[in-house]
């Protein structure tokens, strides 16, 4: 089962149970993938190399704390090169996009403008934060209490520290806010900086600003994303830029479970490129319904071709708009039927044939559309139906423990089984996005035969999965041997289409016509 | 909060005793001090000269730490207001990250003020009154003014 290594590296997290115990790598071929921090996974480099296979993408998922510490670390090093405290840093890269070189440059070029631009423009005040006074009222609040507690940042613009509190707070809670808050001033642009956050920032609201803090780092950077999976806290680095997405299709697996793509973050929609999906999810959106009930309902005037829908009577049709007289069942021309008025049979007429040819033709387009969006629909159909299968299998699977005696590695199968057929469903639901739009070329009958190749693959597994449990003990090593052959064939598939990718060698329409 | 009220107070008796020229500040209901009547006159040297302009200002729970929520009660052709029943207005110190809990209400009734001398035809909510008002100066002051002597508050 030399396969099985492939796919290791194309699973979703939750499917190594089988794959690990049959392949004998602990977790840790999964960080192969990943862009190597010098972590010390040295020793499986080697198996790195012939894992990746063309249609995969190196990429690192990063946990809130390696973010945190990349944060600090940059910092860190920042600070010395342009003499500031780690607070002040910390503002001047928020404010440069976290971009290193960029902020250095800028800064010796002209250091007043770069630090007016980020809200560190000359302190005209050396007073301390804190600060009891008498006397003292407050702008905000308007309250005079002798004496009371003050604050201020470095623009002295001085305020009662509960009204700096409950406007930060605000800031941080209903603005989603924490990088770049400004001083309470009317006009005044100087930003909060981290260490006066910690002096006024509640303890119940520390966590959602270093939250929010961190988030500005991700949100800032190209090359970082979060994981869009509800609740997920780990982001993404890779390289794949924009630029590129016509060539590759990023499709990352997050530590939570998660396949998507890091270029559009939909969901994983390997091998179609990300302008296709666009457009072909927008395509669906608008007209598949509308494409559904006109080619149901309706034929085109053979004479100007509007579009007709009988809405009742007889088979004497006039076209509205060009008066064109003719049979809706043959669509041959009124005047040849003499008086067969509701009973055509004259299907063999040369009249009617001409027309119905030319009636074929013009539905040609729709018909083909049609085609490609009832496969997709059909296969993203079956990935809804994801979490039934699911359900089904670990049923299936307790039974089989019960019934045969069976230990529960040994009922695995039936788990690589069912995952094996979600994935190679999504892929080949986008084969047919992919298909729909790919120019006729020499490649393309090579697609087609891969496309061929999966389905089957996929329509057979499908097949003995739903066999009665009582029968699937006997066929645990057909099925296993399926389930090699459909991931092998998903591989095979993707690595082609990548590879045409990135070579440019696939054309693709620009319009819906295909023609 | 009981500290903010002190700030209302404060502004409403400031703006009513001491109001920026040409505007009239009350109470919509004596009791609560929270919505206030600003009526303010076309200035001068506007195409809204003669008319009277009724702004509804309300200030929310939280505020200063939150704009006053600003309304035209009085129907008026201008491209940053809009032209339908809520009367809404764009004021670039009312936005979220412009407003400061420092800001005042008097500094807001006079950017209103401003606007009516000049509107800001770049950021406008009615975009045919800002193009009529780049492209056809004319027509544009003299519709103003005919909306102006119309709905005169």
């Amino acid at each position: 089962m030399e396969s099985e290594d492939d796919f290791n590296s194309a699973r979703s997290t939750d499917d190594e149970m089988m794959d690990d115990v049959e392949s004998g790598y602990s977790d840790d071929d999964f960080d192969d993938l990943e862009i190597g921090e010098e972590e010390g996974f040295d020793a499986h480099d080697k198996i790195t190399a012939t894992q990746k296979q063309s249609y995969e993408v190196e990429f690192k998922v990063w946990t809130p704390k390696d973010i945190d510490e990349a944060q600090l670390r940059l910092i860190n090093e920042v600070k010395d090169v342009l003499g500031q405290s780690p607070e002040a840093t910390a503002i001047l890269l928020r404010y440069s996009r976290w971009n290193r070189e960029k902020l250095i440059e800028q800064y010796m070029d002209n250091q007043a403008a770069v630090l007016e631009g980020a809200g560190l423009g000359e302190s005209n005040s050396t007073e301390a934060r804190v600060q009891t006074l008498t006397g003292f009222t407050c702008d905000i609040c308007c309250d005079d209490t002798s004496p009371m507690t003050t604050f201020a940042i470095k623009c002295g613009h001085r305020f009662c520290i509960d009204c700096y509190k409950t406007y930060v707070n605000a800031k941080v809670t209903d603005e989603a806010e924490a990088a770049r808050i400004k001083c309470p001033a009317d006009q005044c642009n100087r930003i909060v900086d981290n260490k006066s956050m910690e002096l006024l920032v509640p303890d119940n609201l520390t966590d959602r600003y270093h939250e929010l803090l961190v988030r500005t780092y991700v949100d800032d950077l190209e090359n970082l994303k979060w994981c869009p999976a509800p609740n997920c806290e780990f982001a993404i680095q890779c390289k794949v830029k924009a630029k590129e997405l016509k060539k590759v299709v990023p499709t990352v697996h997050c530590d939570c479970g998660h396949d998507f793509c890091f270029g559009c973050a939909y969901n994983d929609h390997l091998p179609a490129p990300c302008d296709l999906v666009k457009k072909w999810v927008k395509k669906c959106e608008d007209d598949s319904e509308t494409a559904n009930w006109i080619s149901a309902n309706t034929k085109e005037c053979p004479k100007c071709a509007s579009t007709i829908e009988k809405n009742g009577g007889c088979n004497h049709m006039t076209c509205r708009k060009c008066k064109h007289e003719f049979c809706w069942m043959c669509m041959g021309v009124w005047s040849e039927h003499g008086t067969s008025w509701y009973n055509c049979n004259r299907f063999e007429e040369k009249s009617g044939t001409e027309a119905r040819d030319a009636q074929a033709k013009s539905r040609q387009s729709l018909e083909r559309y049609l085609h490609y969006y009832n496969r997709y629909a059909n296969h993203e159909q079956s990935a809804k139906l994801d979490k039934d299968i699911y359900v089904k299998t670990e049923k299936k699977m307790t039974q089989l423990q019960n019934h045969a005696q069976l230990s529960w590695i040994e009922v695995q199968f039936l788990d690589s089984a069912s995952k094996a057929l979600q994935r190679c469903r999504q892929t080949l639901k986008w084969t047919y996005a992919f298909a729909f739009y790919l120019e006729r070329n020499n490649l393309t009958e090579i697609f087609e035969d891969n496309q061929k190749d999966l389905e089957m693959a996929v329509e057979n597994l499908s097949e003995l999965f739903e066999k009665p449990t009582d029968q699937l003990e006997k066929m645990k090593v057909e099925m296993m041997d399926k389930t090699a052959y459909c991931n092998k064939r998903r591989i095979i598939l993707l690595n082609d289409t990548a590879d045409n990718l990135r070579k440019s060698r696939h054309a693709f329409w620009s319009n819906d016509l295909g023609a | 909060m009981a500290a903010p009220n002190k700030r209302v107070l404060k502004e409403f008796s400031d703006c009513s005793t001491n109001p920026p020229p040409g505007c009239k500040v009350s109470l919509v209901d004596e009791a609560n001090f929270k919505e206030w009547n600003v009526l303010i006159d076309g200035p001068a040297n506007s195409p809204y000269a003669g008319g009277r302009f009724k702004v509804n200002f309300v200030l929310p729970d939280d505020y200063p730490f939150k704009p006053p929520v600003v309304t035209f009660k009085t129907k008026i052709y201008h491209c940053n207001v809009t032209n339908d029943a809520t009367g809404s207005v764009c004021i670039a110190m009312l936005k979220p990250d412009a407003w400061k809990p420092a800001s005042m209400c008097k500094q807001v009734i006079e950017a209103i003020r401003g606007l009516l001398i000049v509107p800001n035809v770049d950021d406008p909510l009615e975009l045919e009154i800002a193009t009529q008002y780049k492209e056809n100066r004319v027509e544009f002051d003299k519709k103003a003014k005919e909306w102006t002597k119309k709905y005169r508050a």
